[in-house]
């Protein structure tokens, strides 16, 4: 894959100047997208060889899904023909994408603790090339794992249209570099092996509660939704609850008792500002990845 | 021996040359706080040299190795590889040096074959010749029945060997290698410098080591001894151990006083000590039979002995190297007893 350069190359004595090479730092930008593709490609391969890590990353969102989607139906009842199951259900696509992402980038941490990361970090290339095929690899695994998500919904009740398959992965590809950015961000914080649970825990597990995947976020305490507010989650999982909504057949009462709006300082955000929003943190985020990347060493 | 002979001729050679030294390193000073881990080191490393940096842990080698790679600042001082400022143009330095570190950096869950590629492209190789590559440098260090198996089936031997093929991969001009033996089993580190050495003779690379193992510096054409960041000696093995004595053959004899008179009578310079007497000669292999031939009288035991580098570092630092964890333990009292009885 990446094959950029011409095959008609004209021999080694063409590709290395005579003469002692006179550019220092002279970055061919072909180069580093063959870089971007090698390491997208690392991350894929990884991804398929690890057939353990596709399948636990299905299993906590589908308890989720089924077991405490039917636990709660109980507690929340239908209205209109429409239960918790299917209110839950696009915040599950949402949290498997999120989890995956999140694991993707994390393994720089592991990349550490092996040594890889060393390999890459003395390449004489540039980090914005190793951020930028992390988040690619990161958010290719992290659609993929959602996409697999979509195959449930038919199990609880939600209608898929062709249209909602790929408004769908597209939310999922944005939600995913987000994630994947703030993932490598973290991970190039975090030196050793053992503060990778505590994140996941800390961090990660709060940030899911708190982001409206599994309750909606009107009418709770005044500082809870400061938090949700604070949360970037909260405006990547809005949009998958509206699109899957806006597809099926639901009385306005069930759309009452099931609010996909998010709203800050008293005004609703339309999907565009939030998408606006991801977009900002994931931009962000990217920044602040390449940075910490290039603390290192 | 053949290897030092070589090393002296392709030194004077490169002096003459227009080609310029692969390494060369001017008052290099790395401070941290008031510690001075390297502490204005001079050297000069020709090209297609096999260079060795010998020390105890904590005497600065690897200080010295990240400072050439770019990986660690110089605080002062100044050094060129290949030609290349490693302060100022350190992009253009990584490209043309290969490295091995002391701790693996394979990803064991790609194939030998993928880490390869992996780096191929880091390092910018020609999409063209990336398949050529690879095969020649699995070839180098006999690998290639193993190319498509995932790196966590590999031995620690064969994952340093896979390591050692990766720094070449991009045809470095100097190969950087922080203690590859490192933690490997006598056998293992034997395969290693035949696959070193068949990498000088085939690729014409520059290669430069880091070692606190006293019998793989005398792989080294010449040696740095490095002890608390500065350089104590440097030269050819062979002239290192020449500085700490000469060769020796101890016998004991039924006669001591009629072996000494003897030997002395046929031109050798010999001592008499309290075990019996010591003849300095230029070859101990080669002096052995002359001197029982010419004792004249029965010999009960010979012991002829070479200075070895572990003379030589106990020499210069009055410490000995101790192989296992590279720590320079105290050795003032033995210094001065066993030296030169």
């Amino acid at each position: 894959m990446t094959t950029l350069s011409t095959t008609g190359s004209t021999g080694p004595a063409a590709a290395v100047p005579a003469g002692v090479p006179a550019g220092t730092s002279e970055t061919v930008v072909s180069d580093e997208i063959r870089v971007v593709g090698m390491v997208w490609e690392r991350e894929i391969i990884r991804y398929v060889r690890t057939r353990t890590r596709i399948i636990s990353g299905l299993v906590q969102p589908v308890l989720f899904l089924f077991v405490l989607g039917y636990g709660m139906s109980g507690l929340v009842g239908t209205t209109g023909g429409f239960n918790f199951r299917q209110f839950v259900y696009p915040g599950v696509v949402a949290m498997s994408v999120v989890m995956t992402a999140m694991f993707s980038a994390l393994s720089i941490v592991w990349d550490r603790e092996f040594g890889f990361l060393r390999e890459m970090l003395v390449a004489p290339i540039s980090r914005v090339s190793l951020v930028l095929g992390k988040t690619a690899g990161g958010a290719s695994v992290a659609a993929v794992q959602g996409t697999i998500m979509l195959v449930l919904a038919p199990l609880v009740g939600i209608h898929l249209t062709p249209v909602l398959v790929v408004q769908m992965i597209l939310l999922e590809l944005l939600m995913a570099v987000a994630m994947t950015t703030f993932g490598v961000f973290v991970a190039s914080r975090i030196q050793k092996m053992e503060s990778f649970q505590v994140v996941m825990q800390m961090l990660l597990m709060p940030m899911l509660f708190l982001s409206g995947a599994l309750f909606p976020l009107n009418g709770l305490p005044g500082w809870l939704t400061v938090i949700t507010r604070l949360n970037p989650l909260t405006y990547a999982v809005a949009p998958f609850r509206q699109v899957v909504f806006a597809a099926q057949d639901m009385s306005p009462a069930a759309r009452a008792r099931f609010p996909t709006n998010v709203t800050l300082f008293g005004y609703t955000l339309s999907m565009g500002m939030e998408l606006a929003i991801v977009v900002v943190f994931a931009v962000v985020f990217f920044v602040l990845a390449f940075r910490g990347l290039s603390k290192t060493e | 021996m053949e290897r030092t002979g070589g090393a002296v001729a392709r030194r004077s050679a490169v002096d003459l040359s227009d080609a310029g030294p692969a390494v060369e390193v001017a008052a290099l000073t790395k401070r941290y706080g008031d510690l001075a881990a390297v502490d204005g080191i001079d050297f000069t490393v020709g090209q297609g040299e096999v260079f060795a940096f010998l020390g105890p842990n904590g005497a600065g080698k690897s200080t010295t190795i990240k400072m050439l790679c770019t990986l660690a600042r110089p605080t002062s001082g100044r050094a060129t590889v290949a030609g290349f400022d490693v302060a100022t143009q350190a992009k253009s330095v990584r490209r043309h040096i290969g490295l091995v570190f002391q701790e693996q950096t394979l990803d064991d869950q790609l194939t030998a074959e993928e880490n390869l590629r992996f780096h191929a492209v880091l390092y910018g190789v020609p999409h063209a010749e990336v398949e050529s590559r690879i095969a020649r440098v699995l070839d180098l260090v006999a690998l290639a029945d193993r190319r498509k198996d995932l790196v966590s089936t590999y031995s620690g031997g064969m994952a340093r060997r896979l390591e050692i093929a990766r720094g070449m991969l991009h045809t470095p001009k100097i190969l950087f290698l922080d203690e590859p033996t490192v933690g490997l089993d006598p056998q293992t580190r034997a395969l290693i410098w035949d696959d070193i050495q068949r990498l000088r003779k085939e690729e014409g690379v520059t290669i430069f080591l880091t070692t606190h193992y006293m019998d793989e510096a005398e792989y080294a054409e010449r040696i740095a001894i490095i002890d608390h960041g500065a350089i104590i000696a440097l030269d050819t093995p062979d002239v290192l151990k020449a500085s700490v004595g000469s060769d020796t053959v101890a016998i004991e004899t039924a006669d001591d006083a009629a072996a000494l008179d003897a030997l002395r009578a046929a031109g050798y310079r010999v001592e008499r000590g309290e075990q019996g007497l010591t003849a300095f000669v230029a070859d101990e292999e080669a002096a052995v039979g002359p001197i029982v031939a010419a004792a004249g009288v029965p010999v009960r035991t010979v012991r002829a002995h070479r200075p070895t580098l572990d003379d030589v570092f106990l020499h210069f630092t009055g410490r000995e190297i101790r192989e296992q964890h590279g720590e320079a333990v105290p050795m003032m009292a033995r210094a001065r007893g066993a030296r030169r009885n």
